[in-house]
């Protein structure tokens, strides 16, 4: 019976976990069962993508309602590949949540803590799945919802505020997508995205579908932190609780770029978003900018967590110049680049917490001398880092290898010059992390610094290997984001895959 | 004037967006700020009521001799879109209550230049 209901498994499977969670009360007992079925539905998004892979699309109607008027969970390669890398984060935060927790949210508040991650996964899922324009964006609140919860979990205060303006932000971004898809209804009379795509295909030139165009693509843009519109990004996730931090920013600004992805090629159509529009040029430009600008503001940061978090918006930069070239092979290397990004930045933050853990502070002055005295966790922050960096046989350099091959492919050489040396605006701020913790001594000080437990090692470590993994072992990730990409530039065509 | 006087629905949703979203922007008290979203996402609900309405259609009941409804899916979609802001909206003012705990201010320049000074 689960079998056939494979689809609905990673949105149901944590939501209904959540107010459990709440009624079991106690903090071991509720991680516990949290983290069990974060693993379910990782191994449930793990199947999908393999029965994606093998026999394409899979469409499983929500209540036995059929497609067209019903609620439709739709999955293929692109949302299956995605959806994995957001459910094993989860479920390896989770794990590595046991231990950074006690250190920075009050004993009283870790049950909140776990059902607002449960809440927040089963949102992400169902963005991910649900092939409904109205839909996804109920889905986005109850993640934006819960997502808000989390970082005003905190025990510093200006987390608070931090929140706060998330909160503001994110719901004129909800907002936004709201109207446009108002708009769309309003000028179609449907909802369901396959339904939107054919019926968008008469009116391309409407002004009611370019100003829902508009509006949805300034409200993804917000929830995505694209360049300019990225403000709430770094105070959100430098105040935010460590294990928050590793698994926001390790999915849920991706999740946001799949639905401008999919907003882009399965409903409006590649064809007029970029060549009519010209949405391309748009975000190239705004995709440049932010490797640059926030790289640089990066390198400025003295608290470690700003400084990944300002990175976060660059390398968000590098997914949607993929978009932007409009090609099979730049589609397919903003799609690897956000599984790899998972990987990689949830690794990053994870090191950064365990520090925290230890030390109460993550400063780079706290960092002087660390690679001695927490070689594990240092160890885990350089290979991360020289993933971020693009260094080969990490993941980092597989994405940037594509991104830049999809670039050359077009002639685009300044582009392709610009990537790498965004890289070395990396090398930079990683450097100057690793510089302090591996060349610098430490200060003087009477308490004993001591490796993080190994709760927090292990997740932290199966991501480093993850990361390696998949920078050497490519099959996995390069077949299933080429077939996303084809899969999403076919559909733009009107030419959909198997119903 | 008819081009005005005909949409007048849509004239009101884009005042009452605009004044919301400006509202948003240029509050410096938390609460205001909030009223100004609400007022924002309410202009929304505006947008959709009224594209369900269809002229000289009743409400969509079934009642003796009515053969014009009304498209009740958008009032369908904005009941779930209402229960979104308040949600919202509760959140938003939990924030607030903790925040006024936290600094003992919720105007947004006063915490601002606290939070400086550390």
């Amino acid at each position: 019976m689960l079998e056939q209901h494979l689809a609905v498994l990673p949105i149901i499977l944590p939501l209904i976990a959540a107010p459990i969670t709440l009624i079991l009360g106690r903090s071991s007992l509720s991680w516990g069962f949290a983290t069990f079925m974060s693993a379910w539905a990782c191994l449930a998004s793990w199947q999908l993508l393999m029965s994606t892979l093998s026999n394409g699309v899979l469409s499983y109607a929500v209540g036995g309602w059929p497609p067209p008027w019903g609620i439709e969970l739709r999955v293929d390669s692109a949302n299956a590949f995605v959806l994995l890398a957001v459910s094993a984060v989860s479920t390896l935060v989770l794990i590595y949540a046991k231990k950074s927790i006690h250190k920075e949210i009050e004993s009283s508040k870790h049950v909140l803590y776990y059902t607002a991650h449960l809440l927040c996964l089963a949102g992400l899922s169902g963005i991910l799945m649900t092939g409904d324009a109205f839909n996804l964006f109920v889905f986005l609140e109850i993640s934006s919802l819960a997502t808000y919860t989390l970082v005003s979990l905190a025990s510093d205060r200006r987390c608070l505020t931090a929140a706060f303006r998330y909160l503001v932000m994110g719901t004129i971004g909800a907002t936004f997508i709201l109207i446009g898809v108002g708009m769309l209804y309003m000028k179609t009379g449907t909802l369901n995205m396959l339904d939107l795509a054919n019926r968008i295909d008469i009116y391309d030139s409407s002004r009611t579908i370019n100003t829902g165009l508009a509006f949805i693509m300034v409200g993804v843009s917000i929830k995505l932190a694209l360049f300019p519109l990225h403000m709430w990004l770094p105070p959100a996730y430098t105040h935010a609780p460590s294990a928050v931090t590793a698994f926001l920013a390790s999915t849920a600004t991706k999740v946001a770029v799949y639905v401008m992805i999919r907003f882009i090629f399965t409903v409006f159509g590649a064809e007029h978003v970029f060549h009519e529009m010209g949405m391309d040029l748009i975000l190239m430009a705004l995709a440049i900018v932010a490797i640059f600008k926030c790289s640089y503001m990066a390198t400025v940061q003295s608290n470690i967590k700003a400084l990944l978090a300002y990175s976060s918006v660059a390398q968000i930069g590098y997914m949607i110049l993929g978009v932007s070239l409009v090609s099979v092979g730049g589609l397919m290397s903003g799609l690897l680049h956000i599984f790899n990004h998972a990987l990689m930045k949830g690794a990053l933050f994870m090191a950064v917490g365990a520090v925290f853990y230890r030390l109460g502070s993550v400063d780079i002055k706290a960092f002087k001398g660390l690679g001695r005295k927490m070689p594990w966790t240092m160890a885990a922050f350089t290979i991360a880092g020289l993933s971020i960096i693009g260094v080969p046989l990490t993941v980092g350099f597989v994405s940037k290898w594509y991104l830049v091959g999809a670039a050359l492919q077009q002639n685009h050489w300044l582009l392709a010059g610009l990537v790498l040396a965004g890289s070395l605006l990396a090398v930079v701020y990683i450097g100057r992390v690793l510089e302090a913790a591996y060349f610098q001594s430490a200060p003087k000080s009477d308490v004993e610094i001591k490796e993080v437990p190994l709760m927090m090692l292990i997740p932290m470590w199966l991501l480093v290997a993850a990361n390696v993994y998949f920078g050497i072992d490519t099959s996995l990730t390069v077949e299933a984001a080429d077939k996303a990409a084809q899969l999403l530039f076919a559909g733009s065509n009107g030419l959909e895959g198997t119903k | 004037m008819t081009f005005i006087l005909e949409y007048y629905n849509y004239w009101i949703v884009v005042f009452l967006m605009m004044a919301g979203f400006y509202i948003v922007i240029s509050a410096n008290n938390l609460v205001k700020k909030i009223v100004g979203l609400n007022i924002f996402q309410t202009s929304v609900f505006m947008l959709y009521i009224s594209m369900g309405k269809v002229g000289g259609g009743t409400a969509p009941i079934v009642v003796e001799g009515a053969t014009q409804y009304s498209n009740p899916l958008p009032h369908v979609l904005i009941l779930t879109a209402i229960v979104v802001g308040v949600a919202t909206t509760a959140v938003g003012l939990s924030l607030i209550v903790r925040i006024k705990r936290a600094y003992g201010t919720v105007e947004e320049n006063e915490f601002k230049n606290e939070d400086d000074a550390i």
